[in-house]
């Protein structure tokens, strides 16, 4: 390999480097302002009569999706509402596993926080009206982490708080076999 | 699977004679005497149950009992039996012995199928079946079916099925599993409780609903998953929800209308309580005015759990029931400084006023979710010229308590299991004493504390056999790193503020099974389980004890030494209570319900991730093998001796 090219390869790393820390800090709190709602959050495993796809992802999903800020903004959440206390770290308990690659309802980001804002009947509880919209969607952003999708570098390695779990940089997981959680 | 029989100081043994048993012979052997009594014990008793197992309807067991110098249910609260199971402890005073003896250790590796019955749940079942005059009736965990099986047909048909339809949302607020720990009968009418917090009576012949009442609220995270218990005309039920901020409480409803005839809290002021000119606690630390109230934080006893999840026993001489109060809440102790005051101790009530009598605080300011509700064992002991009316309580803290039933004093409190979270019971002050090393604080992880929060023992019960004078006790060997956490009250959700993982105890079984002598505070043997024990035993007057493990094998052991005598692979985990009667045809019959789950097994039943140790407040951690060595299930199994 020439000289050269280990340059142009520095310089790409640099760059994919920058690029990557670019992406992990853009808050959305800089975005535009988009109202306040969270989506129905149909499901892709729900029938559609009359046409053949699902409704595509919600815009805002790609503020939180992802989103470094978002993520441990969620992971304080998930502790202090109590979350913890029926999904443990992820492992689940009383509530269902979210760590691993099976979603009830849906393994999209705009899923997950419907299924956070209007609860589930089999005793997820609503919180809508109880959390901020953007704190639904921070929520869903660390729920779909626990999965192990997002890339690595946007999950913390260590919590925010006091926490005696292992730091999700380093969570194992099973071997994924994510049909419905892919982004769109 | 090992049996470790003991030996130190002397050795009781109950040797056969020409009429039943002579008690109370104390004899100092060694090795191999032991064994060849024992063997030749065997021989006589096997000799001596074939015998007479041609089809005696006499009520109670053949032969008497031994009246010998070892415990004895008091009568009153343990009748004869009559080859039914109506309550999940058998009796009153909670043996769970059946007095049928055609099973023996000679014969019980012939035990087959007679049928099984699939129960359309897959939760953690709990729930012994009851046996009326011919009737099987089984109730399931979530959505509480209640089956009523023919036992006079072949193959045992469904009568009817009675669904009580709880709210689905209720299983989003019941901390370890949806289950449900049994029914009970009495006069004509079978009693049980839902998920959702109600209780039933259905007419136990036609399958109707006679009342039901509702007496938890699952907005406030009550559930109840307890088995009623039945006495001078009031059903008792308590609620559960001691991770969820819930205040604990006991009911009391008619029998025959469902109207609650008195509800007393366990926490808050004497007045809730049901406290006044009777209660007369032994102990000082007892003592005091509005104590459900001045031993916490300013309010924090309206959501400081004390609830009333587990066993009820009655006294049908004194009238007085007992029950044991839940750990207070949050688990994170630094949240409520105080004893916290009637969590984790044991009560005695009038059951016709509901009026409390004594209190001990068998835990207080618990700081590991040592819950008191285990089951409580009604027993006289032999006491210098006499006998003295005593409770037999293996507790979540490790500690076998003998305590006298009419005061609450407690006379004994012995370790059953590896304990080194508390020193011991102070019993002049009646006070358990912690080792400050072990003391959790909010911050930082406390390593190595013993037992676990499921305790040395968790809720599932001993058996006592009135033949061996000892209680079979299937419990947990378990320890755990503790951290607490802020909790932080949000009603119907969680409120427990630690992450725990928990893991094998010293010598790395995760189960025990003793066979505990209960007059000399020591164990006989007892057996090592891999998986934690998480099914309660049954004790038959075959000199017979069964109990289940996680892993799905139903096992009889001989009584009197825990030699395994005969296994069954079952569908599924066992955690479900054995129990044995009389068929109509006039054969003994051993029944079960193997289904994984409740706290143990919820990493299966909830198909939990096994890669988060702290999964299930952290059993998961010490139960990551579970799911690889079985599934959910619910079936049925009833065994017999063909003929």
């Amino acid at each position: 390999m020439s000289s050269r090219s280990r340059v142009s390869l520095l310089v790409l790393g640099a760059a994919a480097l920058a690029l990557a820390a670019c992406n992990r800090e853009e808050h959305h709190s800089r975005a535009k302002p988009i109202g306040e709602t969270v989506p129905a959050g149909e499901s892709p495993d729900t029938i559609f009569p009359g046409s053949s796809t699902a409704p595509p992802l919600d815009p805002r999903a790609a503020l939180y999706d992802n989103n470094a800020n978002a993520i441990s903004q969620g992971q304080q959440l998930f502790l202090q509402m109590n979350c913890v206390g029926c999904h443990s770290h992820g492992g689940g308990g009383m509530g269902p596993p979210l760590m691993d690659d099976e979603w009830r309802y849906g393994g999209r980001i705009d899923q997950i926080a419907t299924t956070i804002a209007e609860g589930r009947p089999n005793g997820m509880p609503s919180w809508r009206g109880k959390l901020t919209e953007d704190q639904i969607w921070d929520l869903a952003a660390y729920v779909r982490s626990l999965s192990g999708l997002p890339s690595k570098d946007a999950v913390a390695s260590r919590s925010e708080s006091m926490s005696a779990g292992t730091p999700q940089t380093l969570t194992p997981h099973a071997e994924m076999n994510n049909s419905d959680a892919v982004p769109q | 699977m090992r049996i470790v029989q003991y030996r130190q100081g002397t050795q009781k043994l109950w040797a056969p004679g020409a009429g039943g048993f002579h008690g109370g012979v104390m004899r100092r052997v060694t090795g191999a005497l032991t064994v060849a009594i024992l063997s030749a014990a065997a021989t006589l008793l096997g000799a001596c149950h074939r015998s007479s197992s041609t089809q005696s309807t006499s009520p109670i067991a053949e032969g008497p009992l031994p009246a010998g110098n070892h415990a004895l249910p008091p009568a009153a609260a343990a009748p004869a039996d009559d080859g039914n199971w109506v309550m999940p402890g058998k009796n009153y005073a909670a043996t769970r012995f059946s007095a049928l003896s055609q099973i023996t250790p000679a014969n019980v590796s012939k035990l087959a199928l007679a049928f099984t019955f699939s129960t359309a749940t897959n939760k953690g079942f709990e729930a012994p079946p009851l046996v009326v005059n011919g009737t099987m009736y089984v109730i399931t965990p979530y959505p509480n079916y209640l089956y009523a099986l023919d036992l006079t047909k072949p193959g045992a048909p469904t009568k009817w099925t009675f669904k009580p339809k709880p709210a689905a949302a209720s299983q989003g607020v019941a901390c370890c599993d949806v289950v449900n720990r049994g029914a009970v009968y009495d006069n004509g009418k079978i009693f049980f409780n839902t998920l959702d917090g109600q209780t039933f009576a259905v007419d136990a012949n036609s399958g109707q609903m006679a009342w039901h009442t509702q007496l938890g609220d699952i907005q406030r995270g009550e559930t109840i998953t307890m088995a009623p218990l039945v006495a001078n005309g009031k059903v008792l039920v308590g609620n559960s929800g001691g991770e969820m901020g819930v205040r604990g409480w006991i009911a009391a409803l008619d029998e025959g209308s469902g109207k609650v005839a008195w509800k007393a809290y366990n926490t808050g002021p004497d007045k809730d309580v049901l406290i006044g000119a009777r209660f007369k606690p032994f102990y000082p630390m007892d003592q005091g005015k509005d104590l459900g109230v001045k031993s916490w934080p300013p309010d924090a006893w309206k959501i400081g759990g004390a609830t009333t999840w587990g066993w009820l026993a009655y006294d049908p001489e004194t009238h007085l029931v007992f029950y044991g109060t839940s750990n207070p809440g949050p688990w994170n102790a630094d949240q409520r400084p105080g004893d916290n005051k009637w969590s984790a101790g044991l009560f005695a009530r009038d059951v016709n006023t509901g009026e409390a009598v004594w209190h001990y605080q068998t835990t207080p300011h618990d700081l590991f979710d040592y819950d008191d509700v285990n089951e409580i064992i009604l027993a006289d002991i032999p006491w210098g010229s006499g006998r003295r009316p005593v409770l037999l309580r293996p507790d979540r803290n490790g500690y076998f308590y003998v305590m006298d039933r009419r005061t609450g004093q407690v006379l004994s409190a012995t370790p059953y299991g590896y304990i080194n979270s508390t020193k011991g019971v102070d019993l002049k002050s009646g006070r358990l004493i912690y080792v400050a090393d072990k003391e959790p604080k909010a911050g930082r992880v406390t390593r190595d504390i013993c037992p676990a929060s499921p305790g040395a023992k968790d809720w599932n019960p001993a058996a006592f056999s009135p033949v061996t004078g000892l209680v079979y006790i299937p419990h947990n060997n378990l320890c755990m790193d503790f951290s607490g956490v802020q909790a932080n009250y949000i009603s119907g959700t969680p409120y427990v503020g630690a992450d725990v993982k928990m893991y094998a105890g010293p010598g790395g079984n995760r189960g025990v099974f003793t066979a505990w002598d209960p007059v000399n505070r020591r164990p006989v043997w007892e057996i090592k389980e891999d998986l934690p024990l998480w099914s309660p035993a049954l004790a038959t007057a075959g000199n017979l004890v069964f109990y289940g493990t996680m892993d799905g094998w139903f096992k009889a052991v001989d009584a009197r030494n825990g030699k395994l005598l005969w296994q069954f692979k079952a569908g599924s985990g066992i955690i479900g209570q054995p129990i044995s009667y009389r068929g109509p045809d006039g054969r003994q019959y051993i029944a079960v319900v193997a289904g994984v789950g409740g706290w143990a097994g919820a990493i299966v039943s909830a198909q939990m991730d096994p890669h988060d140790p702290t999964g299930a407040l952290g059993f998961a951690n010490a139960v990551k093998d579970l799911p690889m060595k079985t599934t959910a299930g619910g079936i049925l199994y009833v065994f017999t001796v063909p003929r």
